[in-house]
């Protein structure tokens, strides 16, 4: 009798215990699922409180709060009120801290976070926060390329950034294309760790190609 | 089987608990106005949701019992909310305050012009005093275009607000600067001796500056030097006036650096090619070293170190005023040795410690000689001949320790401030041949100073201080109220106002002749408006001045001068209308008088114009790789006076007035950078090509009068223009961003 009690408990216990991590994966995979559409419609800050909701709660991923992070960067990214931007910026780097303590460092996806943080910090004044941001942001990405060089995102970025940089500067169409391809072949051979881990990046790069030719 | 109901029992509660309880409501701020993009959550759970534009917002929990409602929105105070989740509706109207925050709160601008690369919007960024053409490198160049500066030729110094050059202090790092300027010259104004690439910080206030700071009537220059570079580099520098290298080394962990820099400057090669109004018999050379080092103590803690040594010299012969043909000679050699260590921490989470200590001895040998057409010296015994040649070595130092600890007050933004500094200055001043007479002037001058920021909210904040000092040498002492306050009006302006008396000591000569004078005095009211946003800057200021205990010479050394100043100012930098082109303009309007020196009454004195306006403007071409700077600036004529004494009634009078022509100024510089974008580049060049008074415009900034009254003379510059081409490469950094940033 005693022993079927036990049983029973156990079962119940490892049942939840299931329910929670599946829970957990559903919820995950699902405000994955909603990222692309958010970009679109406005709604990357509350996706980005939905993570830092799941983060709250769960206590020991890393990876919600680094989507959340991703999704309030992008926000920020995407604000038109460029006085807003230094504010959700600030808030991108406190949850991309807390992924970077939950995962025990700085791994080459969250540095990819740390230097489009510096880049919303340089949008809202370039002229003046060149010097200190420009900078930053590309220390980071060189980071995130030493630390992973299969990670295709790092690429994609500079990719971007050097697409929006004059050619008298090193950057331009030509020499934009030429990173973006890079990436590209990396983003076909890109596994992720798992099923919720980082994707992201493969149809903004290859537009930003359309756009170079 | 008992034990089987009571787990079914425990399965079917569970169950219950996993109806949904709809959750609703509207967050507003007390004003209220909606609170969009607020997160709610139910603690520990993924349940929630965030505030629409209109601030409601709508979400179901499948959680049951009592839970904690976590609320938080960017810019407001995080809200808790217990609730009963029960699956009966709720509905919460729910109130949010702001947060104080650093971004959004309002600052005082009062009288204070900031540069600095910080992430707070400024008037001008660190890069702008580089990149200001008619500023040629000098610090102050480029304050001289910002509203309340004179345009003056004849006289090295800023002069604030109807303040004479003297009544300006620079403070660097903290600490007093005693000889910012190169040695004052005869007629000529001098440069300031600091690069401006030492700096990463430039705070001008031009009134009502913080108690922190004293012994300046009209203005402060509070300049903070660069901490660690950000990679090892070596720098070469060619240019038409010199050459000058230097190095700098950062440790792999990039926590400390040290440096070192030589330059040796001689005009000689310029004068050959452009003509110069006085004749040179010794042309200007100058030496100058300087080394550095910087470590980071701690995270947050930073010790620097600079130092440097300078060395010049310098002849100038011009006619004498007196007579047809003698001439008068001036011969001066300086050393100058400046050293400053200053440390800063912050201790735990409340407490910030500054330490600053500097060293300074600045020596002038100077040789005045009255000379014949074949530059032969000639002693005559008669006035004014008599009074002319004189020879002096005059030996200044000045030791200083200064510090102020912050502590922050609740969990806002406030800080009480407080601290204290001691100043040891000694005067050597020795006089030689016709004028023999040696002094010795010591000055412990000590100050404590207390200071609070309160801010009150977000939009409302006071700044009261206050600075007790105490001169051994005047053997007084003055406390003095420093109160300043701002308000936001909207989202992007704000209004502040400031009022504060300021005390200097007298001149060293002054003291000389009388030991018993009482600091000056100058009481400051200002105004101000600014509205600031990513593209434009908008400011407007107007200001009172009164001084009370101006030194008058005549008829006794005494304190019994006294005088006014007021005017409006405005201000406004342009980023965006037209594409590609920043440009500031700025207007000042000053009405001054003062009763001070020999004057015969009260007199508006010869370095106030009461009109001066500058127009900057800086534009990057990409496809030239070049930056082109363009400054004009315009100030009406200056008063010139005749000020003689008249024997048979024993006082001074004006025997002549007038007023000078307009002065102005068109500069243009072009900064080209070949190497700009080329990332495998090991070296990083920039060419400068600058020219100063382009429409080779004539500029009187003063007249001269003989003895006698019967010759009059302009005070002019050494050449109308002043050209200037130069070339400095950097090994090792890419200095593209330094100039990219201007542009993009």
């Amino acid at each position: 009798m005693k022993k079927s009690v036990f049983l029973l408990m156990l079962m119940i216990g490892s049942f939840s215990l299931l329910a929670q991590s599946d829970k957990y994966q559903k919820a995950m995979q699902q405000r994955i699922g909603e990222m692309e559409t958010a970009v679109q419609n406005g709604g990357m800050p509350s996706l980005a409180n939905s993570f830092e909701r799941i983060a709250e709660a769960e206590k020991t991923q890393w990876l919600p709060y680094y989507y959340a992070a991703y999704c309030q960067i992008m926000s920020a990214l995407l604000e038109q009120d460029k006085t807003k931007v230094d504010q959700l910026a600030d808030k991108a780097e406190s949850l991309n801290k807390k992924a970077e303590e939950l995962a025990g460092g700085a791994n080459s996806e969250i540095n990819v976070i740390y230097s489009m943080i510096a880049t919303a910090h340089l949008t809202v004044d370039p002229a003046a926060r060149w010097m200190q941001y420009g900078q930053t942001s590309s220390t980071y990405l060189e980071k995130a390329k030493q630390l992973d060089p299969s990670n295709p995102r790092p690429l994609y970025l500079e990719g971007q950034s050097k697409f929006y940089t004059p050619e008298q500067f090193g950057g331009g169409k030509a020499a934009a294309a030429a990173v973006l391809e890079k990436s590209l072949v990396l983003f076909d051979q890109f596994k992720p760790a798992s099923e919720l881990h980082p994707t992201w990046g493969k149809a903004a790069a290859q537009y930003f190609l359309a756009q170079c030719k | 089987m008992n034990h089987l109901i009571l787990l079914l029992l425990l399965l079917i509660t569970q169950l219950a608990g996993f109806s949904q309880t709809r959750i609703k409501g509207q967050l507003k701020t007390p004003k209220g106005k909606p609170v969009a993009g607020a997160s709610l959550t139910i603690k520990d759970s993924y349940d929630g949701a965030t505030s629409d534009s209109s601030g409601t917002f709508q979400f179901e929990t499948s959680e049951s019992g009592k839970h904690l409602l976590q609320i938080s929105a960017i810019g407001f105070k995080p809200l808790e909310e217990m609730v009963e989740l029960n699956g009966s509706p709720i509905i919460l109207r729910l109130t949010m305050k702001e947060a104080m925050d650093e971004l959004k709160a309002v600052v005082v601008t009062a009288g204070t012009f900031e540069a600095s690369d910080s992430k707070r919007t400024t008037v001008l960024s660190s890069i702008d005093v580089v990149t200001t053409a008619s500023a040629n490198g000098d610090v102050t160049g480029a304050l001289r275009t910002l509203p309340g500066t004179q345009q003056i030729g004849e006289k090295e110094g800023l002069f604030v607000r109807g303040g004479s050059g003297e009544e300006a202090r620079v403070f660097i790092d903290g600490t007093l600067v005693n000889n910012f300027f190169f040695s004052a010259l005869p007629d000529l104004a001098t440069r300031g001796r600091f690069s401006p690439f030492l700096f990463k910080g430039t705070v001008f206030s031009s009134g009502g500056y913080s108690a922190l700071y004293g012994q300046a009537l009209s203005g402060a220059l509070i300049l903070e030097t660069i901490d660690l570079p950000d990679e090892s580099s070596a720098s070469l520098g060619i240019s038409t006036v010199g050459l000058s290298g230097g190095y700098q080394h950062l440790n792999k962990k990039k926590s400390a650096s040290w440096g070192a820099n030589y330059g040796y400057t001689n005009l000689l090669p310029y004068f050959e090619l452009v003509k110069q109004r006085p004749d040179y018999f010794k042309v200007p050379a100058f030496h100058y070293g300087d080394g550095n080092f910087r470590i980071k103590t701690s995270k947050t803690g930073i010790l620097k170190f600079y130092g440097t040594f300078q060395q010049n010299q310098l002849g100038i012969r011009t006619p004498d005023i007196d007579s047809a043909n003698l001439k008068n000679a001036f011969g001066l050699s300086n050393y100058n040795l400046y050293a400053n260590l200053s440390w800063k921490e912050r201790l735990g989470k409340k407490w910030k410690l500054f330490l600053g200590t500097s060293y300074s001895i600045n020596q002038d040998d100077i040789q005045n000689r009255l000379q014949n057409a074949e530059n032969k010296d000639q002693l005559i015994g008669s006035m004014p001949y008599l009074a002319k040649p004189f020879t002096a070595d005059i030996k200044s130092s000045l030791v200083q320790v200064k510090s102020v600890l912050d502590r922050r007050i609740g969990s806002g933004l406030s800080v009480l401030r407080f601290g204290g500094e001691w100043l040891y200055f000694k005067d050597d001043v020795n006089f030689r041949d016709t004028l023999l007479r040696k002094t010795m002037q010591e000055d412990q001058f000590k100050a404590a100073f207390a200071e609070v920021d309160i801010y009150i909210t977000n939009n409302l904040a006071a700044k009261l201080g206050s600075r007790f000092e105490h001169s051994s040498l005047l053997n007084r002492n003055n406390i003095v109220p420093r109160v300043s306050m701002a308000y936001k009006i909207g989202e992007k302006g704000q209004a502040s106002l400031a009022y504060g008396i300021f005390y200097q000591k007298p001149e060293r000569n002054q003291l000389i002749l009388n030991p018993n004078l009482l600091f000056t005095k100058a009481a400051h009211y200002i105004a101000n408006y600014q509205l600031i946003n990513s593209s434009y800057t908008f400011r407007a200021e107007a200001f009172y001045k009164k001084y009370d205990d101006l030194i008058k010479t005549f008829p006794e050394i005494s304190n019994k001068g006294y005088g006014y100043a007021k005017g409006i100012e405005f201000f406004w930098r342009d980023k965006k209308s037209i594409k590609g082109v920043d440009y500031w303009v700025s207007y000042s309007y000053l009405d001054t008088k003062r009763d001070y020196l020999n004057f015969p009454g009260s007199l508006q004195p010869n370095f106030a114009a009461n009109h001066t306006a500058s127009l900057v403007v800086k534009k990057f071409i990409t496809k030239w790789k070049t930056q082109f700077n363009g400054s004009y600036s315009f100030a009406t004529g200056r008063p010139y006076y005749n000020i003689r004494y008249n024997n048979s009634e024993a006082k001074f009078e004006l025997a002549d007035q007038g007023k000078t022509i307009p002065f102005n100024n068109l500069s243009l510089s072009i900064n080209y950078l070949p190497a700009i974008g080329k990332t495998d580049a090991k070296s990083f060049t920039v060419w400068v090509l600058s020219v100063n008074n382009v429409l080779n415009q004539n500029q009187i900034f003063n007249y001269n009068y003989s003895y006698n009254g019967m010759i009059r003379q302009p005070i002019r510059p050494a050449a109308n223009q002043f050209f200037f081409i130069g070339c400095f490469i950097s090994f090792g950094v890419d200095r593209s961003q330094d100039v990219i940033n201007s542009n993009l």
